[in-house]
């Protein structure tokens, strides 16, 4: 009992603490005009915006430490492979990982989900078996299986999704059978904000004896992602989307995985020796980490995600929650307007389209206001195909966006209607 | 309104709305398929050409924004009863004029000209061009579906 109480006063966001106008300015490019307007940064899902702290740490390698890692006995050297390392156990923090050597650093989420595919995916996958995704998947949760399968001669299962963009779970349950050896799924839904059950999931998964990969890309900025309470085997998400630099993601594999995979890259830095005879490779992480990595991407990383820990992941997603609500009344509002996407559990998107008039004409619209979305499919073309769409607007929210923001949206949205209509 | 005028002007709109030579074409001889991957716009062009190389009739269909669906439909309009040549022509001067290489704009063009204030929002040019790369991929009965992707994201 005790303890339950103590874990409710953790999730508890300390409100009084939060100060929107205050965290607005660690952010230097909210500042400025675009089209002579303020600038209204509604596209974070695509990407978000970098925090000083996070620019300053990069900055800092560069001119203070730059140097590679893992090689060199010289100071430098030290102080960077210090520095990256350390990311590491703050990455494994944040995902409640076991181990930190269970955490691998890639290019992003699309580079782990490949990373996965090409690797425990080749070994484990074979002709007639089967893999299984949903409806609501990005593109790069698709593709990389499909050429897997399309390899081994393996079948990719899609679960359906209902018309408030909610995972059919019992629809989902049917579709494994003896065959089925991964199930891979997003966390939260890009296109429509939807978070899965995944904890539901893994553990019907498992009791298959099916492992399970989450893609994390569009729910580490807004949710707790806990990887031992979720029970996943992978999990991976993206830099760039907690406010982080692009071109550094994580992959997470349950230790025991990830020693039996085979490698996937080649190169320095994942091998213990090599001669022309035998190369004999690196234990993981370092095994699926070939080559000079982003150092200063990944240092970029860490200082994002003690950003995120600074402000607190509870504080983030109780504002964004209010942003969410708040929106959604605002935009529900406008005569015409469909909401995309209305699952009960749903984080920081409003995907949306407005009578007959195009998405694309919109983000031209709004775009002059000052207000970037993203109009479009999203990488999600099966999503559109499901809502039987081209394509929807997506404003996509973040921890520094206001009611204002929200308020400049609709005023824009309303223009694109008087421009049309 | 008026910052948005020079970019949907009111013919745009009304082709928009009221799309000119859209639907099926008995008869045709040329065909091509358009689709633009970034924002999903999709056209279907049908053309009759004489064996003067006159263009005696043009259809299209297909989904898309107001730019690209006026853009079909104004070039449907230009282009009737127009050599094949000429209509290449046109092409090309349309598309010097949406890309703002050309410092007058040709007065051929004729009602094509409110296209030009496309040159002053770049991500609506592709908008503005598939249709007439889709023209020019039929006169030349290409079988590929034309994109607008070459490779590059923008």
């Amino acid at each position: 009992m005790k303890t339950k109480v103590k874990n409710q006063k953790t999730l508890q966001p300390k409100a009084a603490t939060f100060n929107v106008r205050k965290v607005r300015k660690d952010f230097p490019i909210l500042k400025q005009k675009v089209h002579g307007k303020t600038l209204v940064y509604l596209d974070n899902a695509a990407t978000t915006q970098k925090p000083l702290a996070v620019i300053e740490a990069m900055d800092t390698y560069y001119r203070e430490y730059n140097s590679n890692i893992h090689r060199g006995l010289h100071l430098l050297s030290e102080k960077a492979t210090g520095a990256y390392e350390a990311v590491r156990v703050k990455v494994q923090k944040f995902l409640n990982a076991k181990e930190s050597r269970e955490i691998i650093f890639t290019r992003g989420t699309t580079e782990g989900i490949n990373l996965v595919a090409q690797t425990w995916g080749r070994q484990n996958v074979g002709a007639g078996d089967e893999i299984i995704v949903t409806t609501m998947e990005h593109h790069s949760n698709i593709v990389p299986w499909q050429m897997l399968c399309g390899e081994k001669g393996a079948q990719l299962k899609v679960a359906p999704i209902n018309d408030a963009g909610e995972l059919m779970v019992d629809e989902l349950k049917k579709l494994f059978t003896r065959q089925t050896k991964l199930l891979s799924i997003t966390h939260v839904s890009n296109a429509l904000g939807t978070i899965n059950p995944l904890a539901e999931i893994t553990s019907f998964a498992h009791s298959k004896g099916v492992k399970v990969l989450v893609d994390g890309a569009q729910a580490v900025p807004h949710l707790t992602a806990d990887v031992q309470k979720m029970d996943c085997d992978f999990y991976v998400f993206s830099g760039h989307k907690v406010y982080g630099p692009t071109g550094v993601g994580v992959l997470f594999g349950r230790y025991s995985l990830l020693e039996t995979m085979p490698p996937w890259q080649g190169g320095g830095d994942m091998i213990l020796s090599v001669t022309f005879e035998k190369t004999i490779y690196s234990k993981p992480p370092n095994k699926f980490e070939a080559g000079t990595p982003a150092i200063a991407e990944v240092i970029g990383l860490g200082a994002a995600l003690d950003y995120v820990a600074k402000i607190g992941l509870a504080n983030i997603a109780a504002h964004e929650n209010s942003l969410l609500e708040y929106g959604t009344r605002k935009l529900l509002e406008i005569p015409r307007l469909k909401l995309i996407g209305t699952a009960g559990h749903k984080a920081g998107v409003l995907s949306f389209t407005l009578g007959d008039i195009h998405p694309h004409d919109i983000g031209t619209i709004v775009d002059r206001q000052g207000v970037a979305i993203r109009v479009g499919h999203h990488c999600a073309q099966p999503v559109m195909d499901r809502f039987q769409i081209p394509a929807t607007a997506r404003a996509s929210l973040a921890l520094y966006n206001t009611r204002g923001e929200i308020d400049a949206l609709a005023k824009a949205v309303r223009k694109a209607k008087e421009v049309f209509e | 309104m008026s910052e948005f005028s020079d970019l949907y002007q009111d013919q745009i709109l009304d082709h928009q709305k009221n799309p000119r030579n859209f639907g099926e074409l008995a008869g045709a001889n040329h065909h091509a398929d358009g689709f633009n991957p970034l924002c999903g716009d999709k056209i279907s062009l049908n053309l009759k050409v004489d064996a003067k190389g006159i263009i005696e009739d043009i259809k299209f269909k297909g989904s898309g924004c107001a730019i690209s669906k006026a853009s079909a439909s104004m070039m449907t309009v230009a282009l009737k009863g127009k050599k094949s040549g000429e209509a290449e022509k046109i092409f090309h001067q349309f598309h010097d004029m949406v890309m703002g290489k050309s410092a007058k704009t040709p007065a051929e063009l004729g009602k094509l000209k409110v296209f030009a204030g496309v040159r002053e929002f770049p991500a609506r040019v592709k908008c503005a061009s598939l249709a007439w790369h889709t023209m020019e991929a039929a006169l030349h009965d290409k079988q590929e579906v034309v994109t607008t992707d070459d490779g590059i994201k923008e």
